[in-house]
């Protein structure tokens, strides 16, 4: 099948990257875990049940909402606070970007390992801009507030659309569709990398690659 | 056609788009509060909590929404929707959102009914919670509380679009096909936000800016009342019980299956108590009013509730009954405060429930009766009621607001490329003829000469002195008196 790929733009200030992509990564893995499964017998399962909260940026003027699973965030930042490092001390032009892969894993044959096999991958392009004044800093505030507001309109439209979403797994077959590691909600699997990219748009210097969750690995 | 949907899935399916309804207007509702929403994810399944999602239940929204809907489901033609409002202490209302849930004719009849489309229910809903917080309306329900409130209506029947002012923008949610027809969630929502006065010129400005700090609602029978996106604890509501709602009838579903459908696991859905507290209190937090604010109507924000009690306002269809409603809501406080400097909740709340009993309204419109629990006062200057002014001539009640608004109407017009500044330097000599610091300089360094030190005129009043001398010892002596009177005074 092919896989489904959404890329997203924005600009913000040094001290908005972080606020922003948690706001565009929560958004789109609120969309993409479900409750907790329990399986029973004769092939049936039930949901656990997601809880949300609302998030307020302190630097943006936006609130979005998020699946309440501290893992979870705390995973998403510390990509996050990784990605926003690797661009500061990149010393570039302040471009990057970060995707988030959602895969499923196909069991192989011995002496294969297992493939990933993505399905959606979401790319957020950052520009980080540099301002002077404090007004403009506000004005900033409220624009990307305003591009995030449009952001979250996307992706939403996105995630309307129905498209392919892997079968529900039998018991067996849960770990190669959902990432069953979290205690109170199961996303899909998913990879988040980034990559800093110099003025030309060519992926340079460091390319990470970070895997932040690996149920097997050979 | 409904022929091909099996009973049980029939069953099913609507039993799905009412819980769908319902929690819609929930999510809706609760992003208008003006709090931050929290709840917590449960590894295993209670049976409560309809489509996996932990979405709270409060309960007189789940009844105006049972009201509104009146047993029927959203059908073709037959439209749920919400409609969030925007009210200042005034009076002045505006509508800021219309949430539609419709349905219509095309049919998914593919689809399976308790799997797929509960998954795409609950999806539907998942992208509801992220919509609701990027609307306009969210930021302006963040900061609610002493100048506006924000309030809500559910009907059911027909959209009506027009109170949203022109150019209105609209952002679908998501569409879920089912085999009886597509779900379709919708936002329309206001782009101008310049307020619409419904004042008419005659109404007498109150004297006295009131901040109204609670209304307590009594049951009432109405068609589509406005209901406040604030609330209070079960125990602060006085004499009002919504009926809990118990439906033994209904489950939710909560067991899926991998292989070919089974049978539904059955949990008593419960509904919690909203045990939420107040709205936010701010103080005087000024609207955030963005572009198409027009400068003209500068705010005439009073403050009505810091803590979340607000007037439940009769919506009618038309807007001159709903100015005359309006007109007559404020005037009863100013008569209150009439009646005493310092309002006792007693003395008010008859005043008040005298006169609003008098207005009876016509048929659709319902009676509130208002009791006041809490009266303050607050200085506002005579002015800031009255129909346009120039932005400048209003002075502030709070002063964030006006100045904002003032210097933001004013900025644009100081842009000449040179401003004559005249200011005054503390040295100058006097007010006609100030010099600048150069000139005051230049005098200062050659100051001319004391006359009693040059000396050609020094030695002529010498002798001119000691003639004088005994005629003025005479003065003096005979002022002598005068003299110590004045020391007396002195000590």
């Amino acid at each position: 099948m092919n896989c489904r790929s959404e890329v997203l733009e924005v600009s913000v200030e040094g001290r908005q990257v972080e606020e922003a992509l948690l706001a565009v990564l929560h958004t789109v893995l609120l969309h993409r875990s479900t409750g907790k499964f329990h399986y029973k017998k004769e092939g049936t399962y039930s949901i656990g049940t997601v809880g949300i909260q609302d998030v307020d940026c302190d630097f943006i003027d936006f609130t979005y909402v998020r699946v309440s699973s501290e893992e979870l965030d705390r995973a998403l930042r510390k990509a996050v606070g990784e990605f926003k490092d690797a661009l500061r001390n990149s010393g570039g032009d302040g471009l990057g970007q970060m995707s988030l892969e959602f895969y499923q894993k196909k069991k192989s044959r011995w002496p294969f390992s297992d493939e990933c096999i993505p399905w959606e991958v979401w790319t957020v392009k950052v520009h980080v801009v540099a301002l002077a004044t404090e007004q403009e800093r506000q004005i900033c505030r409220e624009k990307v507030g305003e591009k995030l507001c449009e952001k979250i309109i996307n992706i939403v439209e996105v995630m309307n659309r129905h498209e392919y979403l892997p079968k529900m797994p039998t018991q067996s077959e849960v770990d190669n569709v959902f990432d069953t590691g979290l205690p109170d909600v199961q996303p899909y699997l998913y990879k988040i990398s980034f990559q800093i990219t110099d003025a030309l748009g060519a992926s340079v210097t460091t390319t990470v690659r970070r895997l932040i969750k690996d149920t097997l690995a050979l | 056609m409904e022929t091909d949907l099996s009973s049980q899935d029939r069953k099913d399916l609507d039993k799905f788009i009412k819980f769908f309804a319902l929690k819609t207007v929930q999510v809706i509702v609760q992003a208008r509060l003006g709090e931050k929403i929290c709840t917590r994810s449960s590894s295993s399944p209670t049976g409560s909590d309809w489509f996996n999602l932990a979405i709270k239940d409060i309960p007189e929204v789940t009844h105006e929404a049972k009201k509104a809907l009146s047993g029927q489901l959203p059908a073709v033609g037959r439209s749920m929707c919400v409609e969030i409002s925007l009210k200042t202490s005034e009076g002045d209302s505006m509508e800021l959102e219309i949430w539609c849930l419709e349905m219509n004719e095309r049919c998914d009849k593919e689809i399976k009914v308790s799997y797929t489309v509960y998954n795409r229910l609950s999806l539907l809903l998942k992208s509801l919670l992220a919509i609701t917080r990027v609307t306009p309306a969210y930021r302006l329900s963040r900061k609610q509380g002493h100048e506006y409130v924000i309030l809500y209506r559910i009907y059911f029947g027909e959209v009506q679009l027009n109170g949203l002012g022109e150019g209105f923008q609209t952002v679908r949610v998501g569409t879920v096909g089912t085999p009886v027809g597509t779900i379709s969630l919708s936002c329309a929502y206001r782009i101008n936000l310049a307020f619409m006065s419904t004042r008419q010129f005659e109404r007498t400005p109150p004297i006295m800016g009131i901040i109204i700090d609670h209304f307590v609602d009594r049951p009432y029978p109405s068609s589509s009342p406005m209901h406040p996106c604030n609330y209070r604890t079960a125990g602060e509501e006085v004499g009002v019980t919504y009926p809990s709602v118990e439906d033994s009838q209904e489950v939710c579903t909560t067991s899926f299956s991998t292989s070919p459908p089974s049978q539904l696991s059955s949990s008593r859905l419960s509904y919690q108590p909203a045990v939420l507290g107040l709205g936010s209190a701010d103080l005087a937090y000024p609207i955030v009013f963005t572009a198409g604010l027009n400068a003209t109507h500068p705010h005439q924000l009073m403050v009505p509730g810091k803590e979340g009690g607000v007037p439940f306002t009769p919506n009618q269809p038309a807007h001159g009954a709903q100015a005359d409603q309006e007109r007559l809501m404020t005037h009863t406080p100013s008569d209150g405060i009439h009646c005493a400097a310092t309002p006792t909740s007693s003395e008010d709340t008859e005043t008040v429930s005298n006169s609003s009993e008098g207005r009876a309204s016509p048929h659709d419109v319902l009676e509130t009766v208002f009791a006041r629990k809490v009266g303050a006062f607050v200085n506002k200057p005579m002015n800031q009621v009255n129909p346009p002014e120039s932005p400048g001539t209003t002075s502030p009640l709070h002063g964030s607001l006006h100045s904002d608004g003032s210097s933001g109407a004013s900025s644009g017009n100081n842009h000449d490329d040179f401003v004559m500044i005249d200011f005054k330097p503390a040295f100058s000599k006097d007010d006609i003829l100030p010099m600048d610091l150069g000139t005051f300089y230049r005098e200062f360094q050659n100051p001319p000469q004391l006359s009693s030190l040059s000396i050609d005129i020094g030695a002529q009043s010498m002798a001119e002195d000691l003639d004088s001398l005994p005629e003025k010892l005479a003065v003096h002596e005979k002022n002598v008196r005068e003299f110590d009177a004045f020391v007396e005074t002195l000590q």
